[in-house]
């Protein structure tokens, strides 16, 4: 006898939201990429659509960020000092789908760079790649409200998604987005109420739930990822409940979380059973964001190319018929 | 939860007057106050009045729809009138209602089905509304077999236990809340719950308090739609907040605001 399987049925889906403008839509980019949309459980096709492949953006930072593992460093290259070689790789040679900017150079003990910096950086990355663009400030409030919306208005018509957004500091941020049509991160500490929250509050100032991007925190393999896993699955059950306020695509960023981890970055000598630092690194940041696709993220941040092609594999082979 | 805007309805002086005199203004105010203020349906209700029924529910309909595209609840014990009603309806409506009264079921259950309308079965048959939650039972399972006879989906049918004006038959509120709880035990799936919510403070003095504490007591019970007020914000933070409390809905600070204003 046959047996049947038992399918959930939700009542509704995840939003989408689309990032990047081409020269049609006032923008510069090649093409435009949709996240979200889904109507089931990750990757559960057989309850419901996943109709758009969930994407990686690759991390570049403004500055040459010395204080990174150098094994990590030496894999990204000499291109690291300049942004704009730097992203033209991550999406030439590395496989980014996007490419994820951190000002972290006008971090007031980072190099305090101005508006007009990062403008021209922004700028440099624009042309140096097409793909759809991702801008994070650099984590001082009062001065991503300054750069930001210099940012902002400097690739209006970009469509560019642009953070970070918090239940502390969202309305500069908020504004820009609307006047210079840009998509916006909203960064919640690992709490799904003020993730709801600080949707609605970026809703209420008028910015459409398609152009909010959720970010719940993540925590690395071994750093609280099961946390972030709850929040985002929980979101996610919401959103397929009809809860709007919860229905948006979400963001991790991997690469950032798994490279702080003590296993990322101890050496050989440190503990001999744990092998040489390079692979053991790579696949923290592969795992760490492998389960965030579980758990239902719709847009990994990461670092290393080669946790990348893994990362990659593995969502082709997930999405394959 | 489904909401069911109870004011066009010729119970009402203003409504009643406007179907008379086929002014549309007070019709066409309600409709557009209700689908503001949320409402999932709106009942619409000639009054018992009216002395041709099918011609006013056709006037009616037309009126609501010339500035609504909210659902419609018809609500009528004149069949003929329903099926005027849904004749026009531009959205799949909802027939309010049928009692488990079996010449009664064979007219209406078909035309449900026909229409692919929700329908609204009241547990009372031609002997009148029982007193306990067991009677009310029984019939409502005469309407989910019914339901299962004519091929009506059993997701669209609402069972209705009828409450009673709290001032003059206290002793149904309790039965009513217990035949929302068996009534999810008849069927796989199981049937809807609704209530004509209002009914249950006639000519009591705190109207609207009773209606709110009611609703939220039968919003724990199970219920799955209710006619009311929907102008009623109290009321509507109420819901809310029992949405909240019964864990259907992750908790915000600005969860109120966000619930009156869902339906824009």
């Amino acid at each position: 006898m046959a047996v049947d399987l038992i399918k959930e049925r939700y009542t509704s889906r995840v939003g989408e939201v689309v990032l990047g403008a081409t020269a049609d839509e006032g923008g510069t980019r090649s093409h435009t990429i949709t996240i979200g949309g889904d109507s089931t459980m990750p990757f559960l096709r057989f309850e419901g659509e996943v109709p758009n492949r969930p994407v990686v953006a690759m991390e570049v930072v403004d500055r040459e960020p010395v204080e990174w593992n150098v094994a990590l460093r030496e894999a990204i290259g000499d291109e690291i000092k300049d942004p704009a070689a730097w992203a033209q790789k991550c999406v030439n040679e590395f496989g980014a789908d996007l490419v994820f900017v951190r000002l972290q150079g006008a971090d007031p003990d980072l190099g305090d760079a101005g508006p007009e910096a990062c403008q021209a950086t922004v700028k440099a990355v624009l042309d140096a790649v097409k793909v759809p663009l991702i801008v994070i400030g650099c984590g001082d409030d009062e001065k991503d409200n300054e750069i930001l919306p210099a940012v902002a208005e400097a690739a209006s018509g970009e469509n560019l998604l642009i953070g970070t957004a918090t239940e502390e500091n969202y309305k500069t941020l908020t504004a820009a987005c609307m006047v210079h049509k840009h998509c916006i991160v909203a960064l919640s500490p690992i709490d799904i109420n003020i993730a709801k929250q600080l949707n609605i509050l970026i809703n209420e100032m008028n910015l459409p739930l398609s152009r909010i991007v959720s970010d719940p925190t993540t925590g690395a393999l071994g750093y609280g990822l099961e946390y972030s896993y709850s929040i985002i699955e929980r979101a996610r059950l919401g959103a397929l409940g009809g809860d709007r306020m919860l229905a948006m695509p979400v963001m991790c960023t991997a690469g950032y979380e798994a490279w702080r981890a003590k296993e990322a970055n101890a050496s050989v000598d440190e503990f001999p059973d744990w092998g040489p630092v390079e692979p053991r690194a790579v696949m923290w940041e592969a795992l760490t964001s492998t389960a965030l696709l579980q758990a239902g993220a719709h847009l990994l941040v990461m670092r290393h190319p080669r946790a990348v092609s893994l990362v990659q594999k593995h969502i082709d082979a997930m999405m394959k018929e | 939860m489904i909401l069911i805007g109870e004011r066009i309805n010729g119970m009402f002086k203003d409504i009643r007057r406007a179907v008379k005199r086929r002014d549309p203004e007070p019709v066409r105010e309600w409709a557009i106050k209700q689908g503001t203020a949320g409402a999932d349906y709106l009942d619409v209700n000639v009054g018992p009045a009216s002395d041709a029924p099918v011609e006013a529910m056709t006037w009616l309909v037309e009126t609501v729809q010339e500035v609504s595209d909210v659902p419609l609840c018809l609500d009528s014990t004149n069949y003929d009138a329903i099926e005027a009603g849904l004749k026009l309806c531009k959205k799949p409506a909802m027939i309010n209602s049928c009692p488990a009264d079996r010449p009664k079921v064979e007219r209406v259950f078909p035309m449900a089905r026909d229409y692919g309308a929700k329908l609204i079965g009241l547990t009372m048959d031609q002997k009148g509304i029982p007193k306990d939650s067991d009677a009310r039972s029984a019939l409502a399972m005469e309407l989910v077999a019914a339901a299962d006879e004519f091929g009506f989906p059993l997701e669209d049918l609402l069972i209705d236990p009828l409450i009673l004006p709290v001032n003059v038959a206290q002793d149904h509120a309790v039965e009513v809340l217990n035949t929302i709880r068996t009534v999810k035990m008849l069927s796989s799936p199981p049937p809807k719950t609704v209530l004509g919510l209002s009914n249950v403070s006639q000519n009591a003095v705190h109207r609207s308090l009773v209606n709110r504490v009611f609703m939220v007591m039968a919003m724990e019970a199970g219920l799955d739609a209710a006619i009311l007020d929907v102008d009623d914000e109290e009321m509507l933070d109420c819901i809310a907040t029992a949405r909240i409390l019964l864990n259907q809905e992750i908790y915000a600070e600005s969860y109120l605001n966000v619930f009156k204003s869902r339906g824009q």
